[in-house]
């Protein structure tokens, strides 16, 4: 236990649950005993179960001080870059967690879950209509679990008419994209992105043959840049008898501007966390749902939903699928929110796309003579900055980042992507006012002045939270992963 | 659009010092051959009052439990909520967090799931655990490809008695691996037939469910006792956790890794999910763990932390070499989770666990003593087999009109088993209710 102080006011010190614990105590109200105990030979029953006991208010309490230890979207603003971390209306909370919903149990008959198959029926169609593609499986539990998903596709796709080993994969890509396309068997051919930070299709072009099953390209890019040439890129890797793969990760950029078909996308997935405003939750649950082509859609996991008359079916039937992917049907829960955003948005989401991009233009511009700016031209959802300028007085991104902190925003997100050194990618999202965002370059021109003539302000932060910067090292050499 | 804070005037200004003249010259970078051709078709927008009317209307054309008795587990088990669990899961500043990479302002988040993995590895008697998988399947999944990087083999043993779903999942991963499946049968009392391991194979793994789909308990020691520890690991993958309340737990039985779902750990079922892919081993096994890791540390200060840790086994480091891809897992429902466990504490686990144990014993005993074959005799925790006689279809439909889920079919999985039922009996079905779905398929 710590010891007490005064320094953090009400912000209170907390014990681990072990600690509180005692014998006796109890936070628990089991329904009635209505039948009688059946015997059970002591052979096969465990030795004793190391619980805390707590009362209630112990429990109430410890998870409300724990909490008072976070930093949520509702605490303020969050610009963690590729990321889209936007607010989360509370009515779809509300709805998500009405009982009809929650106390469905996944296997009962279809004619008792026409609710469900609706709901997700339609959102299938919607996320169909948003990206331009024409098919969806709501299946993937997460962004990389959608990858996943998309990659067993390619394979299944590909198994039909000869393997394929090799996958290319842009260097600014998100860690998970090789990740998954190992997962699958396939050797990762990286491919520099040009000068102005996008795909060029002479360096795809050269690498593209027919023993590579395709690309996976983040467009926009995890610089904040369209990847202008998506249309020769997808047509140089159709040619050679492979796929496009789009990580639709910052869709939250394009809604009703991009059209990822005609972008020549054969699976795209999306983060319902991200662009669909569901609850990052602390790293998850999310929802990774996958939009393919015409010509993917026999590939899909199954379940399909399919419409029959004026009710819903579950169709196992689809001999080249995949198979399944998840337990049952995905994370429904997150299914319902993300519906209930694109019902209350309607076509109004194109505007979210148009003021998320409008807002990282404004810091890009207010910022671009604070920090030193890689790539200076107009961006997408999200801009990036270094720490070039600052290194001179020892100051990096990551003292920048947890000097934010003390200004009471959270970080973005830092030295990612990789291929820009000390990155700083700020991506504030369309639900962010100008007077949030202004306090927010007020705040990075502080620090930058702050570097300058006092760095070990920068490089003790942060200064105000509970506790400081932790010993990451050695969590890492002498792990110690339970108490 | 009250999601949107910005005025007129405010996006006019900004126009104006980015340098633009209107809206869609932010986008003067995407080419003609990928824009829309067309606007967004989607309904109108609702009002937040029309689409608490929509929403409402959806989910009351569901079956709720309240009106339905429902008998059915099969890997999604209803169990009692405390209320305290969705009121402190509704703190946003948990469940409006991202992952914890800044862990100086996110130490609620990475304390508790420190505090998951603690209270997951003891309820299993394991010596580690990681911060959760999507859910029971790719839990299950992972192990087994997590046991053939640890063995450096290329076939797996999976029992027929796991959840067939699972298996699924399983097979859809192994697709374009090349590894090999020997599939393990089930015997007459419910349980693997370990012995038909072939003898001179040597898989990366033996997987079984215990309490496997059927509701038995596996000879989990017996199949620890034929293998030979230092080429073939044990995993012992789950529906049910809270079997482990009451039940020797997959460590004291021998298991190198287990995994399983935790729904039943105050998760609603939610027609699915999300749920909780509870994953946990031996400590030697750490590095080739999947998922994220919670470890405890200092600050500069000599405070106790906590930091995400092991992440060179990750995606956002290792690409290509990391041990899964996965990167957001199902954190809050591992919060989740372990609210749940602090608020039954090790008295409450026990009691709740001995409770369900005795409510579908109870049943199993009445659906007996009416004339129904219970053919699989191996202990069980709160689900089990029933066989009915010929035209337990129609029974089946004719008791759903009545509001009365009368267990899962097992014949779709399972085609040997015609007129046989998986039964499910919680702490949450009354007595009452037991014996009227007696009664009624008398």
């Amino acid at each position: 236990m710590e010891q007490q102080s005064c320094k953090t006011g009400s912000v209170l010190q907390e014990e681990m649950l072990w600690e509180k614990g005692r014998k006796g105590k109890t936070g628990f109200s089991l329904p009635q005993r209505d039948v009688k105990s059946y015997p059970l030979d002591d052979s096969h029953t465990r030795a004793e179960l190391d619980f805390p006991d707590l009362s209630e208010v112990e429990v109430v309490r410890h998870y409300t001080r724990l909490s008072q230890w976070n930093f949520g979207l509702d605490t303020g603003m969050y610009p963690l870059g590729s990321c889209t971390m936007k607010y989360n209306p509370k009515i779809n909370e509300k709805l998500a967690a009405l009982s009809g919903f929650t106390e469905a149990h996944p296997l009962l008959p279809v004619d008792h879950c026409q609710g469900a198959l609706k709901l997700m029926y339609d959102l299938e169609r919607y996320l169909a209509e948003i990206t331009g593609m024409d098919a969806v499986s709501l299946q993937p539990a997460a962004g990389a679990h959608g990858e996943l998903t998309g990659m067993l596709m390619f394979h299944a796709y590909h198994q039909k008419k000869g393997r394929r080993k090799k996958i290319i994969i842009p260097d600014t890509a998100h860690g998970t994209n090789p990740a998954s396309a190992s997962f699958c068997g396939y050797t990762s051919v990286s491919v520099k992105s040009g000068k102005k930070g996008i795909l060029l299709p002479e360096a795809v072009a050269e690498i593209m043959d027919e023993d590579t099953a395709g690309i996976m390209v983040t467009n926009p890019n995890t610089l904040g840049f369209f990847e202008e040439h998506i249309r020769e890129i997808s047509d140089i890797v159709h040619s050679k008898g492979g796929l496009v793969y789009g990580d639709g990760a910052n869709m939250n950029a394009i809604m009703g501007i991009a059209d990822m078909a005609g972008s020549g996308i054969d699976i795209l997935h999306l983060n319902l966390h991200k662009t669909f405003s569901t609850p990052h939750g602390g790293g998850g649950p999310g929802a990774g749902p996958v939009c393919v082509s015409k010509e993917l859609a026999p590939f899909l996991p199954v379940p399909r939903i399919r419409k029959d008359g004026d009710g819903y079916v579950l169709d196992h039937d689809n001999p080249d699928s995949v198979g399944k992917v998840h337990s049952f049907f995905g994370n429904f829960g997150v299914l319902v929110k993300a519906y209930c955003y694109i019902l209350s948005m309607g076509r109004e989401l194109k505007k979210v796309s148009r003021i998320s991009v409008l807002n990282a233009n404004y810091i890009r511009t207010k910022l671009k003579d604070v920090l030193h700016i890689p790539y200076d031209r107009p961006c997408m959802h999200e801009c990036i900055f270094t720490d070039k300028k600052q290194k001179a007085q020892k100051v990096t991104t990551l003292d920048i980042a947890k000097r934010l902190i003390d200004y009471g925003f959270h970080p973005p997100t830092v030295y990612f992507p990789l291929v820009v050194s000390g990155a700083i990618m700020i991506e504030p999202t369309e639900t962010e006012s100008k007077a949030e965002i202004d306090r927010f370059i007020d705040a990075v021109k502080a620090i930058a002045k702050e570097a300058e003539e006092d760095p070990s302000l920068l490089t003790g932060s942060p200064m105000s939270t509970r506790i400081g910067r932790l010993d990451e090292v050695t969590a890492a050499r002498k792990p110690c992963l339970t108490g | 659009m009250r999601y949107i804070p910005h005025t007129e005037e405010e996006i006019t200004s900004m126009m104006e010092a980015v340098g633009v003249d209107s809206l869609d010259e932010l986008f003067s970078d995407i080419p003609e051959s990928c824009h829309r051709k067309n606007e967004l078709a989607l309904p109108e927008a609702l009002t937040e009052w029309e689409l608490d009317d929509h929403i409402r209307q959806l989910a009351g054309s569901m079956p709720a439990s309240s009106e339905y008795k429902s008998f059915i587990g099969a890997g999604s088990y209803s169990h009692f909520i405390p209320a305290v669990i969705p009121y402190l899961l509704g703190r946003s500043e948990f469940s409006t967090a991202y992952t914890p990479y800044q862990p100086e302002i996110s130490q609620g988040t990475l304390h508790a799931i420190y505090e998951y993995q603690t209270l997951v590895s003891r309820l299993l008697g394991m010596e580690i655990a990681n911060a959760s998988m999507y859910d029971g399947a790719t839990a299950l999944a992972e192990a087994l490809l997590m046991a053939i990087r640890i063995t450096k083999k290329d076939d797996v043993a999976i029992s027929m008695a796991v959840h067939p779903d699972y298996r699924r999942v399983i097979e859809a991963y192994f697709r374009p691996t090349g590894y090999t499946i020997h599939y393990l049968p089930y015997g007459k009392d419910g349980r693997t037939m370990y012995d038909t391991i072939p003898e001179k194979t040597e898989p990366a793994c033996v997987a079984v469910q215990s309490p496997n789909f059927f509701g038995c308990m596996e000879e989990v020691a017996g199949i620890a006792g034929i293998l030979n520890e230092q080429k073939t690991l044990l995993i012992v993958s789950f529906t049910e956790p809270l079997a482990y309340g009451l039940y020797k737990t997959p460590g004291e039985l021998g298991a190198d890794i287990a995994c399983g779902e935790g729904q039943s750990l105050g998760i609603p079922r939610s027609y699915g999910g999300p749920g909780l892919g509870l994953f946990s081993s031996k400590e030697k096994y750490m590095r080739y763990m999947p998922g994220r890791i919670v470890g405890q540390t200092t600050d500069r200060r000599s405070n106790r932390g906590f930091v995400l840790t092991l992440s060179t086994r990750e995606q956002h480091i290792r690409r290509e070499k990391a041990t899964s891809n996965i990167c957001s897992n199902q954190s809050l429902c591992a919060l989740t989770a372990c609210m749940y466990m602090a608020t039954a504490g090790q008295t409450g686990m026990r009691e709740l666990a001995r409770l369900n144990y005795d409510k579908s014993e109870y049943l199993k005993e009445e659906l007996g003593n009416a004339g129904f074959r219970i053919p699989f005799s191996s202990p069980s925790f709160n689900e089990f087999v029933v066989e009915f006689p010929e035209g337990f279809e129609d029974l089946h439909r004719h008791l759903l009109k009545k509001k009365i889920f009368a267990g899962l079919p097992l014949e779709p999985y399972y085609p040997e088993l015609k007129n046989h039922c998986l039964m499910c009996a919680t702490e949450t079905n009354k007595k009452e209710d037991m014996d009227r779905l007696v009664r009624e398929v008398k």
